[in-house]
């Protein structure tokens, strides 16, 4: 081989060196491109098929608003509570929403308040926890149509 | 910080296509190094090129696998450094200057080794939240890796410096570059545990927030450990990296500008420190004010490495001489520590500019891994990693050019030598998990809102043992 194919060789692969940098660079406009280039919102049916986690989560059916709060169990059992659009304390002391004459419930017990469509319920820091369902609330959780909360010996749930 | 919610493309194809260009730059490098040789191409192009292409692929299909969403850039510019480098070891065999002539054959095994270790970490971590748990036995690790070559009949000395253990005949390895990712599993752990603690707590003093003793007492520890072994051991780049380690990291946790400071003052004392009595340190610094002084030059240890190093820059010009045509074999150590001198010989500024934007790309891709991630321990971890390798290619080149004193630092996946390129590669590949968990899509079903209720954890408070709040 004569020195023309070496200088070539040579400089071919510096260009090709070049190339493979020019290439990455390339390949990581799409990060820099905010608005415009970046691709948002649903993904294409293509890449449902390529990534299945990617399928959109099906709209959950309408929730039906919870207007009453009944209490099944306790001191109070059978009192239904009308609910609006305001927050409800639960508790033993008397400027609670409901006062819960059961002993084993702190006068601040707990809190359950409106957000979105749902109703949430939070513990205040009480002596002997609140439970929605099995589990002790340790935060503010949503509470679902039907699910039975416990302060004490009260147990309560929402209804249509 | 603003996010863009952008629906995660898992992006394999770019991959593949950029590995297969990286794939021709490392074959195309190795071909230049057997046609402008005397002995022209021979059987080793074909096998060694193979198995690198082979294993590259592999390690694509795995991604494809078990890390879906991972930086695309990643593998294709770890895949051309490291076949660039050893194209370039393969080039040095071929000038036959020392009796050892087959380093490019052991390098190329020990790419595989440090590959297949790599798809086993992918495949055996998965998340690398479980590093967490290991906090603390990283620290354990960190200190018995950096220990080992002090254990008599174990350690041996090269070039001047106690930091690789010898296992059997013919194979040593040196444990501080696996230290380098244990610390920085160990620090990223401590300091996303305790961030607050180390923030908030403690007395100010004029602009310096100086955090409580207690809380900053394991980092200290370590930090000791790592420079008082490393000082111990005469090795110079590898203390720089673990302080500098160190230093980022804290940087990142806690934005105070006071650690820099402090960070900078302690590097300057022990410098200057160093620099009065350990001869090795004193000769270092020699050798890079005077390096053309004769007397230096000529001296056992003195400036000729480095300054045949330059040399041979200035030898390969804009342009360089072409793979195989230079003669950077002239260089001491022109396959490890002075790769970069050989490579900027051969490929001339434009070339070796390459090179370093390949650094930079990668390095800039962890960043972003650490940016992207969603836990502050993924965070630090990828940031501690990126800059690891940002600051042995500042440190080799750096030294190399003579901008700083040469220290005995490895270019990453460049240099020969099985160690630095197995702890990279383990770091690509841990780079690789964090952009994956930073850029995959949300699991469904869990909102921000509805936290999933947690047992109780004492369930002796049930109702029986209530406490009667009416009685109280």
């Amino acid at each position: 081989m004569n020195d023309l194919v070496f200088t070539v060789l040579r400089l071919g692969f510096l260009i090709l060196l070049w190339l493979l940098v020019l290439s990455i660079v390339g390949a990581l406009r799409r990060d820099l491109a905010i608005g415009r280039k970046a691709r948002t919102g649903t993904p294409t049916a293509r890449e449902i098929r390529k990534n299945p986690e990617l399928t959109p989560q099906p709209e959950a059916p309408a929730k039906q608003q919870a207007s009453t709060l009944v209490i099944l169990e306790g001191p109070l059992a059978g009192l239904e509570h009308q609910l609006t659009a305001s927050p409800i304390l639960l508790g033993r002391a008397q400027e609670a929403t409901i006062v819960l004459e059961d002993d084993y419930a702190s006068g601040r017990h707990a809190r359950l308040f409106p957000q979105g469509t749902r109703w949430f319920i939070e513990d205040l820091g009480s002596t002997n926890g609140t439970f929605l369902g099995e589990n002790q609330l340790t935060r503010a959780q949503p509470v679902e149509l039907g699910q039975k909360i416990r302060i004490g010996k009260t147990v309560m749930e929402l209804r249509v | 910080m603003s996010e863009l919610e952008t629906s995660p493309v898992s992006r394999r194809n770019m991959e593949l296509l950029l590995l297969l260009l990286a794939l021709i730059v490392s074959m195309g490098a190795y071909y230049l190094v057997g046609v402008n040789s005397d002995q022209g191409l021979n059987q080793d192009f074909i096998t060694q090129g193979l198995f690198l292409a082979g294993l590259s692929l592999v390690f694509h299909v795995v991604l494809r696998i078990w890390a879906k969403y991972a930086d695309p850039v990643i593998l294709p510019v770890a895949v051309a450094l490291n076949g660039i480098g050893l194209a370039m070891i393969h080039r040095i065999d071929l000038a036959k200057i020392s009796s050892d002539s087959n380093q490019a054959g052991r390098q190329i095994l020990w790419t595989g080794v440090a590959m297949v270790i790599a798809m086993v970490t992918l495949w055996a971590i998965r998340d690398h939240r479980i590093l967490r748990r290991f906090t603390y036995i990283a620290l354990a690790a960190s200190v018995v890796l950096l220990l080992l070559p002090l254990i008599p009949g174990f350690g041996v000395i090269l070039n001047g410096a106690r930091i690789w253990v010898r296992i059997g005949n013919s194979l040593s390895f040196q444990p501080g570059e696996l230290a380098k990712i244990t610390l920085a599993i160990f620090f990223a752990g401590y300091l996303s545990a305790n961030r607050e603690l180390i923030l908030l707590a403690g007395k100010k003093i004029g602009p310096l927030q100086l955090p409580r003793a207690r809380d900053l007492g394991p980092m200290i520890v370590a930090w000791l450990v790592s420079i008082g072994v490393l000082v111990v051991q005469r090795d110079l780049g590898s203390s720089i990296l673990f302080f500098g380690l160190f230093m980022v990291m804290i940087y990142v946790a806690t934005a105070r500008v006071s650690w820099i400071v402090i960070g900078m003052s302690m590097l300057v004392a022990g410098g200057v420190f160093a620099y009065l009595t350990m001869s090795h340190v004193t000769r270092r610094i020699d050798g890079w004010i005077n390096a053309f002084d004769p007397e230096i030059y000529n001296a056992i240890g003195g400036s000729r490495q480095i300054v045949e190093g330059l040399f041979g820059l200035a030898n390969g010009g804009l342009v360089g001489t072409g793979l195989g045509n230079g003669s950077p074999y002239m260089v001491p150590l022109a396959n490890s520590d002075m790769i970069v001198a050989s490579l900027g010989e051969e490929l001339g500024l434009i070339g070796l500019t390459a090179i370093v934007l390949l650094f930079l790309i990668l390095i800039s891709r962890g960043m972003r891994a650490a940016l992207g991630s969603r836990d502050s321990f993924g965070k630090l971890l990828a940031a501690g990693f990126s800059f690891t390798i940002g600051l042995q290619c500042f440190v080799v080149i750096g030294g190399v050019t003579r901008l700083i004193p040469l220290t005995g630092l490895t270019t990453p996946f460049m240099a020969a030598g099985g160690s630095s390129l197995l702890s990279n590669w383990i770091i690509v590949a841990l780079l690789l998990l964090i952009s994956h968990n930073s850029r995959r899509p949300m699991t469904a079903g869990v909102s921000a809102t509805a936290e999933v209720a947690t047992k109780a954890p004492d369930h002796s408070r049930g109702l029986l043992s209530a406490r009667k709040e009416s009685q109280r």
